[in-house]
C-alpha cells in the first residue's frame, strides 16, 4: 500500500474518541492508516477537515446540535466526500435503515477486527447515497451548507433572513453575509415548512426576522415592502402575497 | 428461582388509613345514598329533600364508622381476614344501631325515620359487606400487577443506548486509567444488580440516592464537564422508604433528553425534601423543545406514575413541568419512615 489511509475521528464523547484512536493503533499494525483529525462537535468536524483532508470519516450517529446523518449530508457537498462509516451504541431504528441501505456502520465497543474490515471496505471510498441519507434523517436539518473552495461552510438555519432564487443557485442570507447553495426554493420552502414564509415568487423570508412592513415609494409605488431583522435590505412583497402583510403585520 | 405463585393474592382487608381506600368508601356510600333517594322519593325535585334529609341520617353514622375503622386499623389488619371483616361488620351494625337510638331521642324526634331499628342494622350490614367484597375484588385485580411491578422495573430499566456506551467508555480507560476503570465496573455492576434485583419491596431512599450517584459517576465519564449535578439533600430522612429505582430513570432522562443533546454544559438539580409528613422529590433538568423524541420519556414516567399508585394509590403524585428552558418532575409521596413499614 503506498498512501497511508487519512481517518477522522468524531464523537461528542472524549472517551469514545480515545477508544477509537486505541483500537486504529492496533489496527495501524497490518495496515497503513493515520488518524488526520479529531472532533467533538459536527461543526469542528467541518473546520477540521478543511484544515487536514480525509479519506474516511468515523461518525458517532447522535450528537448535540447537529447528528451524523445531517453532517453525512452537508460532506457529501464537497468535491471529493470522504467515506463515511457510521458508529453507535445503540439505535435500532438507524441499524434497520442501515441494512437496508448498504450504508457502513460499527456497533460500539468497537472490535479492531470489525474496525480493520470496514476501513479495508472504504478504502476504494465508499459514500452513502444521498437518497439513502435523506431517509436516515429525522425531521428538518438544522444547519444548511455552502461549499466554497473546497470547504464547506455551515449555516445555522436560526441565522437565515431569507432565501432568495437566482439562476442556479439560492442566496442564502444571514445577518453577516451571504452564500450561494446549490437547492431549489420549493423543495426548501417544503422542508422548513412554517419557519419560512413566501413574499415572492423567488423569495422565502424567515418568519422570525420580519420586523414590519412598508409602502414602496418611486415606480413601484403601491407595493408593500418587508424590512427585516439584522439586514437592511428591503424585499418587495409580491402582489399575490400582499395577504400576508395583513396576516404578519400587525402583532 | 421465586416462583410467581409466591405472590398468589390472600384476601385482607383494605387499609383504612390510607386515603385512596376513605375516598372510595365515602363515594361509594353517597351514590347509594342518591340511588336510595332517586329511588324513594315520587319526583325528581323531591329526590333532594330526601337526599338531605336520608344525608342528616347517613353521614354522621358513616363519619363515626369511618373514625372507628381509621383508629382501629392497625389493630384489624393484624386479625385473620374473616375474623377481621366479621369486627368491621360488628363495629358498623352497632355504631349503626347505637347512633341511630341516640338520634331519634335528639334531633330526628318529631320524624319517623320509619321501621324496625333492625331495618337500619341490616342495611349497614349489607352495605358493608358490599365494601368489604369491593375492596376484595380490587385488591385481586390489581395484586398479579404487584409481581408485575418488578417486571416493569425491568421494562423502565436502563436504556440499552446508555449500558453500551457505559460499556465503551470503560473500555477507553482500561488502558490507560485502569483503576477508573475497575471503579466504573463496579459501579455499572451495583446498578445492574439493582436493576435486575427484585424491586417489588419499598427501599431507604439513602440506597436510592447511592444508586443515583453510581449512575451519574458513569455518565460523568462519558460526558465530562458537560453534565454538572446539584445535590440539596441535607433536608432527606435517609430512613424514608420509596419504591426502589423511583430516581434513578428520571435521572436517566434527564441526561438524554436534557444534557446529552447540547452542546454547552447543563445542570441537573435534584432537590429531596420532607415537607408536612410528605416527602418530596424534585429533579429539574436544562431542555430545549426542538430536535427531541418524546418516546422514551413518556415510558419511564407512565411506568413510575404505576408504580407509586400500586404502592399509595391516591397519595403520591408525579408532575411535570416543561418551563421556557428546563424540565422538571416533582414527586410527592407519603413520608414512610423505615422502621414502621416492617410492622
Amino acid at each position: 500500500m503506498s498512501e497511508p489511509l487519512r481517518i477522522m475521528i468524531v464523537d461528542d464523547e472524549a472517551p469514545a474518541r480515545a477508544r477509537l484512536r486505541d483500537v486504529l493503533a492496533d489496527c495501524a499494525a497490518d495496515m497503513a492508516l493515520e488518524v488526520v483529525g479529531e472532533a467533538g462537535t459536527a461543526r469542528d468536524a467541518v473546520d477540521v477537515l478543511a484544515a487536514s483532508p480525509a479519506d474516511v470519516i468515523l461518525l458517532d450517529i447522535r450528537m448535540p446540535e447537529m447528528d451524523g446523518i445531517e453532517l453525512a449530508q452537508h460532506l457529501q457537498k464537497l468535491p471529493q466526500p470522504p467515506a463515511i462509516v457510521f458508529t453507535t451504541a445503540y439505535d435500532a431504528y438507524a441499524i434497520r435503515a442501515f441494512e437496508v441501505h448498504a450504508v457502513d456502520y460499527l456497533l460500539k465497543p468497537i472490535r479492531a477486527s470489525r474496525l480493520k474490515e470496514a476501513l479495508q471496505r472504504a478504502a476504494p471510498l465508499r459514500t452513502p447515497t444521498p437518497a439513502a441519507l435523506r431517509e436516515l434523517s429525522k425531521g428538518a436539518p438544522a444547519f444548511l451548507s455552502a461549499q466554497e473552495r473546497g470547504r464547506i461552510h455551515l449555516i445555522p438555519v436560526d441565522d437565515v433572513v431569507y432565501l432568495k432564487a437566482e439562476l442556479k443557485y439560492v442566496t442564502v442570507r444571514t445577518a453577516a453575509r451571504e452564500y450561494l447553495i446549490e437547492d431549489a426554493l420549493a423543495r426548501l420552502e417544503q422542508e422548513f415548512g412554517e419557519r419560512f414564509v413566501r413574499v415572492h415568487r423567488n423569495c422565502l423570508v424567515a418568519r422570525a426576522a420580519v420586523r414590519g412592513f412598508e409602502r414602496a415609494t418611486g415606480e413601484a409605488e403601491g407595493h408593500w415592502l418587508v424590512l427585516l431583522e439584522g439586514c437592511d435590505e428591503k424585499l418587495a412583497v409580491s402582489r399575490r402575497q400582499q395577504h400576508i402583510v395583513r396576516e404578519l403585520g400587525r402583532p | 428461582m421465586a416462583s410467581i405463585n409466591q405472590n398468589a393474592y390472600t384476601s385482607a382487608l383494605p387499609d383504612f388509613r390510607n386515603l385512596g381506600i376513605l375516598l372510595r368508601m365515602l363515594l361509594i356510600v353517597n351514590v347509594g345514598a342518591i340511588g336510595a333517594a332517586v329511588v324513594r322519593a315520587p319526583t325528581l325535585a323531591a329526590a333532594w329533600t330526601e337526599l338531605v334529609e336520608l344525608s342528616a341520617v347517613v353521614q354522621p353514622i358513616f363519619i363515626v364508622i369511618l373514625l372507628a375503622l381509621v383508629a382501629l386499623a392497625r389493630f384489624l389488619r393484624r386479625l385473620p381476614f374473616a375474623l377481621g371483616a366479621v369486627a368491621v361488620a360488628a363495629l358498623a351494625v352497632g355504631i349503626t344501631l347505637g347512633l341511630i337510638d341516640v338520634m331519634e331521642h335528639t334531633y330526628l324526634r318529631d320524624q319517623t325515620l320509619g321501621g324496625s331499628p333492625y331495618r337500619h342494622g341490616l342495611l349497614a350490614l349489607l352495605t358493608t359487606v358490599m365494601l368489604l367484597v369491593y375492596f376484595d375484588l380490587r385488591g385481586r385485580a390489581l395484586s398479579p400487577a404487584i409481581a408485575e411491578a418488578r417486571l416493569q422495573a425491568l421494562q423502565a430499566r436502563i436504556r440499552p443506548h446508555f449500558l453500551f456506551n457505559s460499556i465503551n467508555a470503560v473500555l477507553s480507560l482500561i488502558r490507560q486509567d485502569p483503576r477508573r476503570a475497575e471503579g466504573a465496573l463496579e459501579d455499572l455492576a451495583d446498578l445492574f444488580r439493582v436493576v435486575m434485583g427484585d424491586n417489588r419491596e419499598l427501599s431507604p431512599i439513602s440506597r436510592e440516592i447511592e444508586l443515583c450517584r453510581q449512575y451519574l459517576d458513569l455518565e460523568q465519564l462519558r460526558l465530562g464537564d458537560r453534565l454538572k449535578v446539584v445535590w440539596r439533600i441535607d433536608k432527606m430522612p435517609p430512613d424514608a422508604l420509596i419504591p426502589p429505582l423511583l430516581l434513578q430513570p428520571l435521572l436517566e432522562n434527564a441526561v438524554y433528553h436534557g444534557i446529552e443533546p447540547r452542546v454547552e454544559p447543563g445542570e441537573i438539580c435534584i432537590d429531596i425534601y420532607t415537607l408536612r409528613n410528605r416527602l418530596h422529590a424534585v429533579l429539574r433538568n436544562p431542555y430545549s423543545r426542538e430536535g427531541d423524541h418524546h418516546a422514551g420519556n413518556k415510558m419511564a414516567l407512565g411506568n413510575i406514575r404505576e408504580r407509586l399508585q400500586l404502592h399509595f394509590d391516591a397519595e403520591a403524585t408525579l408532575d411535570t413541568r416543561v418551563g421556557e428552558d428546563s424540565y422538571q418532575v416533582h414527586i410527592v409521596l407519603p413520608y414512610v419512615k423505615g422502621s414502621e413499614a416492617k410492622a
